[in-house]
């Protein structure tokens, strides 16, 4: 009896925070989905990139048991994913510390944590979004079969494979000013796609570009998708997902050092 | 009838004396910098229940410092805040505190009533939300894009997300920059209604005449220290009265046309200061009446008086060094 009135504060607490979190991820998503510079683009660059590269480029084309449309299907999800992370979060924080609205929020009784993950959450919802699109370009225009256990492979993989790229949102947002947070995201986004595979197979690249691809995330979260269609060419699956832990402790270090510094400043 | 014919005088006289609850205290707060600049240099500043203060200070002074350290924004280099007792930069001291900011950007993408029910969802008893839109003025345009809002109507809708929680201390900072008369004037009113409340109001502006008409103590500062400090006729006395001989009787600026010289004028009881420009002649006098009576009697072709009360502006210039 003492025991249920001692914790009915506790669940209230914890229930108020987990609304005041799922009312913070909705309208975030729901702000992004109406930022149509935003939703288009981090949807409409893997589309477009996909159907030029995967579908009307190597129309029908295999290369030994690998579908290309399929491998490309893998690479271009990540590089899609990756874009929904760096520029839903990172570019979106930016703008929101520069216009003195985080400020307006950090001013009020929402939990810090609100905020971040909600955040987190609209990418990952648009990373899925991307991701489904993508597939259903694959399945009906290039004739790729993907089947069922791929296809919740691939989702489990975006829910969880946007991370690392959320947290180098946030790391971008609280280093670099904003005006030059797009130009500097971008410089930083396509080489690192590229360098790690997603745009040209690995096998293509010069040697020495194939051996640098091990530093990059967006290398392992490709191999990884890669491997969830059964393609993965190199190294294990623990390895890429050191990397990407590796990766993403380094980002958040960065972040905490950056927001430290920001803090003493203000 | 006597109780109305009270009232007046007894909300002239609402300056909460010390035995009211303080809300909010900062207690010899130094804010150090890492460049190296003091923005505040062991400031003291008590909000007391149910006041409205304003803060003035030219640019730079160190307002929006205090201001942010009092919102938990900010920590103190050596000092102490608290609101409610506790310390701001926890989250649950702030359930019961509402800020207006100047915001370059709200997200643009949101409607008037989802940014509403953002924020009254984080505390735990909100506001009603048909009262906010009336007090905040935003009927008929709460299914709008706040992107496609007008400047004024932007400030309505931060005005609202301040009150959004109904809470007890309310940070309002330029409240009032680009509204047109109109909703300038009902942002004053709903203002003074909260105060009436038991509400306390810590105002930043620009607008003197605004500090002049809504707060109850008007706290100066400059160069990150408190100058000045008291009820608005207070402040007005003190920065229009000779430096070093502060009195807090309300001091008047009569100008003339006169002849009478300057030594003679001031000779004259009362008199504080008298400077003649071409024709004009500025008396400041601090028993205006006596004053006027002699003058009249020593000049009878004086002419043109104008008596007036000093002006919130010019204490204000005075108290913070920009003399002329």
């Amino acid at each position: 009896m003492s025991t249920a009135t001692f914790e009915f504060p506790r669940t209230n607490y914890f229930t108020r925070n987990l609304t005041i979190f799922l009312r913070e991820a909705r309208y975030e998503f729901i702000r992004l989905l109406r930022t149509r510079s935003f939703s288009f683009s981090v949807a409409g660059f893997p589309v477009a990139f996909y159907l030029f590269f995967g579908i009307i480029m190597n129309r029908g084309q295999q290369i030994g048991a690998i579908s290309v449309a399929k491998y490309v299907l893998a690479s271009y999800t990540v590089f899609g994913m990756v874009g929904a992370a760096l520029f839903g979060v990172g570019v979106g924080l930016a703008a929101d510390l520069a216009a003195g609205w985080l400020d307006l929020k950090r001013a009020s009784p929402m939990p810090p944590l609100a905020y971040v993950l909600a955040k987190c959450c609209s990418a990952v919802f648009f990373g899925i979004l991307i991701v489904s699109l993508l597939a259903l370009i694959g399945i009906t225009l290039g004739h790729v079969s993907v089947t069922f256990v791929e296809c919740a492979r691939m989702f489990a993989l975006t829910v969880v494979g946007v991370i690392p790229f959320v947290c180098m949102g946030l790391a971008l947002a609280l280093l670099v000013p904003f005006g030059s947070a797009p130009g500097i995201t971008n410089m930083i986004y396509l080489p690192m796609s590229f360098c790690g595979g997603l745009w040209v197979p690995l096998m293509f690249l010069p040697h020495f570009m194939q051996t640098i691809a091990v530093l990059m995330p967006t290398y392992h979260l490709g191999q990884l998708m890669l491997g969830a269609f059964g393609y993965a060419s190199r190294g294990t699956t623990l390895s890429h997902w050191c990397g990407l832990l590796g990766f993403t402790l380094l980002m958040l270090g960065i972040a905490a050092v950056a927001l430290r510094r920001l803090e003493q400043n203000s | 009838m006597s109780a109305v014919l009270e009232l007046p005088d007894a909300f002239a006289a609402n300056v909460p004396c010390p035995s009211v609850e303080a809300v909010a205290t900062l207690n010899l707060v130094t804010k150090r910098f890492p460049s190296g600049v003091i923005a505040l240099d062991d400031v003291s500043l008590t909000l007391r229940r149910g006041e409205v203060v304003a803060l003035l200070g030219p640019n730079g002074a160190g307002k929006s410092t205090a201001v942010k350290l009092l919102m938990g924004l900010s920590s103190p280099t050596s000092g102490t805040v608290n609101i409610f007792g506790a310390d701001p930069r926890n989250c649950s001291a702030r359930l019961r505190t509402g800020v207006m900011l100047q915001v370059g950007r709200a997200p643009e993408m949101l409607r008037v009533h989802e940014h509403i029910e953002l924020f009254r969802g984080y505390y735990p008893s909100p506001m009603a939300y048909a009262d906010i839109i009336q007090v905040a003025g935003l009927d008929g345009i709460e299914s709008r894009l706040f992107g496609q809002l007008s400047g004024g109507q932007k400030q309505r809708v931060l005005f609202a997300l301040a009150l959004a929680g109904d809470p007890d201390l309310i940070f309002l900072d330029e409240p009032t920059v680009g509204l047109d008369i109109k909703s300038r004037r009902s942002m004053w009113a709903q203002i003074e209604l909260l105060a009436a409340r038991g509400k306390t109001v810590l105002l930043t502006t620009h607008y003197l005449e605004e500090a002049d008409s809504l707060a109850q103590r008007i706290v100066v500062i400059d160069k990150g220290r408190i100058v000045c400090e008291g009820t608005p006729a207070e402040v007005k006395s003190l920065g229009s009265s000779v430096p070093g001989a502060m009195n807090s009787r309300s001091v008047k600026i009569i100008r003339c046309v006169t002849a009478i010289p300057a030594h003679i004028l001031l000779s004259i009881p009362g008199v504080t200061s008298a400077t003649i420009n071409g024709q004009f002649t500025t008396i400041l006098a601090s028993q205006a009446e006596s004053t006027l009576r002699e003058l009249l009697a020593l000049d009878p072709s004086l002419h043109s008086i104008d008596v007036q009360s000093p002006k919130l502006e010019d204490a204000f210039l005075a108290l913070t060094g920009d003399h002329e």
